[in-house]
């Protein structure tokens, strides 16, 4: 076996553990989709009752800003389930073994993704339910699934470099908590970002949430021609940005974790 | 034969703390070698080296072979390891955690599968083998690390004391098996802060405190050096406490000790099996009610107490950070 083989074997092998760790302990897997239901039965229904949108309604309006809210939401259970590692001896287990360095984290952010597809797929169905529909054509919001996968794999990777940092799970859970509530929230993830008043309205359009979110609302068509167009280029290129972001966030986080993972395991 | 673990001069600092200070080993193939040593003295950090899970300071080490820092990886492969913290996955059973070890050892589907079994089916969990981890006992999480550090065959096994917070029967099991591995040639480096244990299993042992081999050799030399037998006395009465040592103070051939709670005396003497007749007939003389009497050997506890001037496991000399 050379290297890369060994890495993606090893890889798939700690991608099954995690797949079998989450069909063992449903509450991870609840925490990713019942907590996204309620928010879309509240926003559809509270705030949907309160806001107008020109030309559309807000259950199509949200339902992009949902499926990248799980995104974020779950990624964060992925740093907690690394942190909970760490405190575990099973990673000096893992040092132990002639395997990939590698292996741990892309094993961890490929389960992440099929527990994504899952909740993606779960928010989907609650979104029809609500009113949601997709107006593009089918290789669209093929397209528009794909891009926010790829982006929820680039952001598991960020949060699995937040997790080795942190190393602690309460210390991670508070800090992911502080940082996750304004990233979706100062976003045009569930309000018209055009609308915010002037500093609010730079950091949410250029807030890559804003981005993933608008560039899902293209591809799905949820868009209106009505709606008050956004200045920022990322919002205005937003498929091409999302790719940019994603490609970013890899090219960072992708060393910076593996090398936070080997320091995190060798003391 | 070349040895199966070599150490020179191994030192490790954690800031200011000295964890590691010039250790130096040699374990020979097929032996059981014990790393004896109170909490902090440098047992662990050894273990992590030499499992390539820390890089030493300075000093270089070999095990099977391979430098344990530029060969690390292809070392990996000849190498099974099993720490305090029982390395296995709560939401796997016990059969998923050994063969994903299987497959990380990159023995193949069917292999990794057929050894778990084979492993479960002989630390007595083929039962337990579907269950995840998460209901096993203490003792059944310990014999699945030791498993999944067995899964590749290794011929060189590290314990980081392995029998630690056992009871007495999972305790006994567990050298079962380890003296098992030894007679089948493994070479197992062991550390354990209960004597009896490095008693009982190792050939050669190693004290080490302050983060350096203080002794060496096997039970009976370490013993040798603390001096010859010990009579071990109990009386009835306090009062005969000072009488009993005023009458064999002459048979004496070192420190004796009282323990005025337990009503024991140890006596060091020189000739054995002579010096407890006599120390009998004595204090038959003196009219001394002798509850029990006995004649042994220097435990390691007295081997360790003599050396380190503190008793193994009752004085935390340098603190090793836990993680």
């Amino acid at each position: 076996m050379n290297t890369l083989q060994m890495a993606i074997a090893d890889g798939m092998t700690i991608t099954r553990r995690n797949v079998l760790k989450i069909k063992r302990a449903p509450d991870l897997l609840g925490g990713v989709i019942i907590l996204p239901i309620v928010f879309v039965l509240l926003f559809a229904y509270v705030f949907g009752s309160m806001m107008a949108l020109p030309g559309m309604s807000y259950q199509e309006y949200m339902i992009p800003g949902i499926f990248v809210q799980t995104i974020v939401t779950s990624a964060q259970i992925t740093g907690y389930t690394l942190t909970q590692d760490l405190q575990k001896g099973i990673f000096d287990r893992f040092r132990t073994l002639p395997m990939s360095p590698s292996a741990v984290l892309t094993g961890q952010t490929s389960s992440d993704v099929l527990m994504n597809v899952s909740s993606i797929v779960a928010m989907a169905l609650v979104g029809l339910v609500v009113g949601w529909r997709i107006h593009s054509g089918p290789l669209q919001a093929v397209l528009g699934f794909l891009l926010l996968l790829l982006f929820s794999y680039a952001f598991s990777w960020v949060t699995a470099t937040v997790a080795l940092a942190l190393r602690k799970p309460e210390v991670f859970n508070n800090i992911a908590t502080i940082v996750s509530m304004p990233l979706v929230f100062l976003s045009n993830a569930f309000v018209d970002s055009t609308r915010l008043p002037g500093p609010l309205q730079v950091v949410a359009e250029w807030n890559p949430v804003s981005t993933v979110v608008q560039a899902a609302r293209e591809l799905f068509g949820n868009t209106n021609t009505a709606m008050p167009a956004p200045s920022a280029w990322p919002l205005q290129h937003a498929v091409p940005a999302t790719l940019l972001w994603s490609a970013l966030l890899l090219v960072v986080f992708v060393p910076l974790s593996i090398r936070l993972y080997k320091r995190a395991v060798s003391q | 034969m070349p040895p199966a673990i070599t150490a020179e001069g191994l030192v490790k600092k954690y800031g200011d703390v000295v964890a590691l200070d010039g250790l130096d080993l040699s374990v020979p193939q097929g032996t059981v070698f014990g790393l004896l040593g109170p909490n902090g003295a440098g047992k662990t950090t050894s273990v992590r080296i030499l499992t390539t899970l820390l890089k030493p300071d300075s000093g270089r080490a070999t095990v099977a072979g391979f430098d344990v820092v530029a060969d690390a990886h292809r070392l990996r492969a000849h190498i099974g390891a099993s720490g305090q913290y029982a390395a296995v996955d709560d939401h796997l059973t016990g059969a998923e955690n050994l063969e994903m070890v299987g497959r990380l050892y990159h023995l193949g589907v069917k292999r990794s599968r057929q050894r778990a079994r084979e492993l479960l089916e002989r630390f007595g969990l083929a039962e337990a083998a579907d269950r995840p981890v998460q209901g096993y006992s203490g003792g059944m999480r310990r014999r699945l690390d030791l498993a999944g550090a067995l899964v590749a065959d290794p011929p060189v096994l590290f314990l980081d004391e392995p029998t630690t917070g056992l009871d007495p029967r999972a305790r006994a099991g567990l050298w079962d098996v380890i003296s098992e591995l030894v007679a089948d040639g493994t070479t197992v480096l062991l550390t354990t802060q209960y004597l009896e244990e490095a008693d009982r299993l190792a050939k050669t042992i190693a004290v080490v405190d302050h983060g350096r081999v203080i002794a060496l050799g096997s039970a009976d030399e370490l013993k040798d050096q603390v001096g010859g037998d010990r009579i071990e006395l109990t009386v009835t009465s306090a009062a005969d406490l000072d009488v009993v040592r005023r009458t064999l103070a002459p048979l004496s051939v070192g420190e004796m000790r009282v323990d005025a709670v337990a009503l024991q005396l140890t006596i060091p003497v020189s000739d054995g099996a002579a010096s407890l007749t006599k120390a009998l007939g004595h204090l038959a003389a003196e009219r001394v009610a002798v509850r029990d009497a006995g004649l042994r050997r220097p435990t390691l506890d007295e081997v360790f107490l003599n050396l380190t001037g503190h008793q193994a496991g009752e004085l935390t000399t340098t603190k090793e950070p836990t993680r």
